[in-house]
């Protein structure tokens, strides 16, 4: 606070704009009652605000109009209907040299498992096909699980990232390897994570990662779960997906 | 419904605020034009990922990134100068003598005159008094909007207010 102020200047100004509940207003109409600083300040907002009425406001021309309806309409016309935001278009170009790119903090996966990494692989990009990604389409985590339920004969964990920056879109059922899994599909931009859920009877295993056409695999085994993470993202994007699946309860 | 139409429900409604935010940030309707079909193309592709709220803080948030994209992209820099007004001038009080800041906003009838003070505004100080005072968004769909703090916001707003006055009231010396 300056000399020659009160301290209240920005609480009188969001009271101006109408930011204030009725007992922060009450609190402060009983200063500004006798403040010189509030009654200038406040006869100042006023003017400012009734000279702002000679602005102009721009309107969106009949044109600008007409080409914003068309190109909307031309994503709902064309086909497969999430054309307009799915991001296969942009496989065919996807380098190897993302898979070698940053410095990972994940052990490789055993030498063991490389057919399951292609599995899924092979599953994800299968998966990338127009029409074959979801099976049920819901960015909330409560509509997702109960879904499956029925459909498996075990409850995958659904989780909400969106706020993480890992909005989910939905889930699917595969059959891999003989057995059904849950896959739970989430977006970064436009990149998609998609997570395979089955059970498992094994020791609880740390996140360690594999890459295969240039796809980014991490596997990790906890709570009684198998949980594959495969995303076309960088590693360091796909591990800080896995660090915070595992983070949030 | 389809997706898209959900989309158009959301987002058509809001095209005058879009382009309204798009012609102030660049300075020019051939310029905002592009900015407010890129938005739309963008705010399409983002929509699976809006999660409810306020349609119009969402449509302006993509509008502001894609204005502050073209922007860039036209003085060929990386990032769009910032000028450092929120950390070197104070919150000060209308001081009670000196050139009448009110006086000289009131005879501000010629509207190109008034526009003008906008626009020499620097660009986050316009920004957020646009977004107040010509689209009437809370602080907070301004905090969304602008990727600021809510406290950084009201001292935004603050100087904006008060650095048009200054203007103004320079602007009527002879």
């Amino acid at each position: 606070m300056n000399a020659g102020d009160c301290g209240k200047l920005l609480l009188l100004q969001a009271d101006f704009d109408g930011e204030l509940d009725a007992a922060q207003a009450a609190a402060l109409a009983a200063h500004r009652a006798d403040c010189p600083f509030c009654k200038r300040n406040e006869a100042f907002l006023a003017a400012t605000h009734r000279a702002l009425r000679g602005a102009s406001y721009h309107r969106a021309g009949p044109e600008l109009r007409r080409a914003v309806a068309s190109r909307i309409g031309e994503a709902e016309r064309a086909p497969p209907r999430r054309r307009a935001w799915m991001p296969w278009q942009g496989l065919a170009g996807f380098g190897a040299g993302a898979a070698l790119a940053a410095a990972l903090v994940l052990t490789l996966l055993p030498a063991g498992r490389p057919e399951l990494v292609a599995a899924l692989v092979d599953d994800h990009v299968r998966a990338l096909q127009p029409g074959h990604l979801l099976d049920v389409v819901s960015t909330n985590q409560h509509t997702v699980k109960p879904w499956f339920d029925g459909r498996l004969d075990f409850a995958p964990p659904v989780k909400d990232l969106a706020t993480a920056g890992f909005p989910l879109l939905g889930g699917r059922l595969d059959y891999i390897h003989g057995r059904s899994v849950a896959v739970l599909v989430y977006s970064r931009g436009k990149h998609l994570v998609e997570l395979f859920v089955w059970p498992s009877s094994g020791a609880a295993e740390e996140p360690a990662r594999a890459t295969r056409d240039g796809y980014n695999v991490v596997h990790w085994t906890a709570d009684s779960m198998s949980l594959t993470a495969v995303s076309d993202l960088e590693p360091a994007g796909l591990e800080e997906f896995v660090r915070d699946w595992r983070q949030v309860r | 419904m389809g997706s898209d139409n959900v989309f158009a429900a959301v987002a058509l409604p809001h095209l005058d605020a879009a382009f309204n935010l798009a012609r102030w940030l660049t300075g020019s309707r051939a310029d905002a034009e592009d900015v407010v079909q890129e938005a739309m193309v963008r705010a399409l592709t983002y929509f699976p990922t809006y999660r409810g709220g306020s349609g119009r803080a969402w449509i302006l948030q993509i509008v502001r990134n894609t204005a502050y994209s073209a922007l860039r992209a036209k003085r060929g820099e990386r990032r769009v100068e910032q000028t450092g007004i929120d950390e070197t001038s104070e919150i000060e009080s209308i001081p009670d003598r000196a050139p009448d800041p009110e006086k000289a906003l009131m005879l501000s009838d010629d509207l190109s005159r008034m526009d003008a003070l906008i626009d020499r505004l620097p660009l986050e100080l316009r920004e957020t008094l646009v977004l107040r005072e010509l689209e009437e968004l809370s602080y907070r769909e301004i905090a969304q909007v602008t990727a600021a703090p809510i406290g950084t916001v009201m001292s935004r707003l603050w100087r904006a207010r008060r650095l048009l006055a200054q203007a103004a009231a320079e602007g009527e010396k002879p």
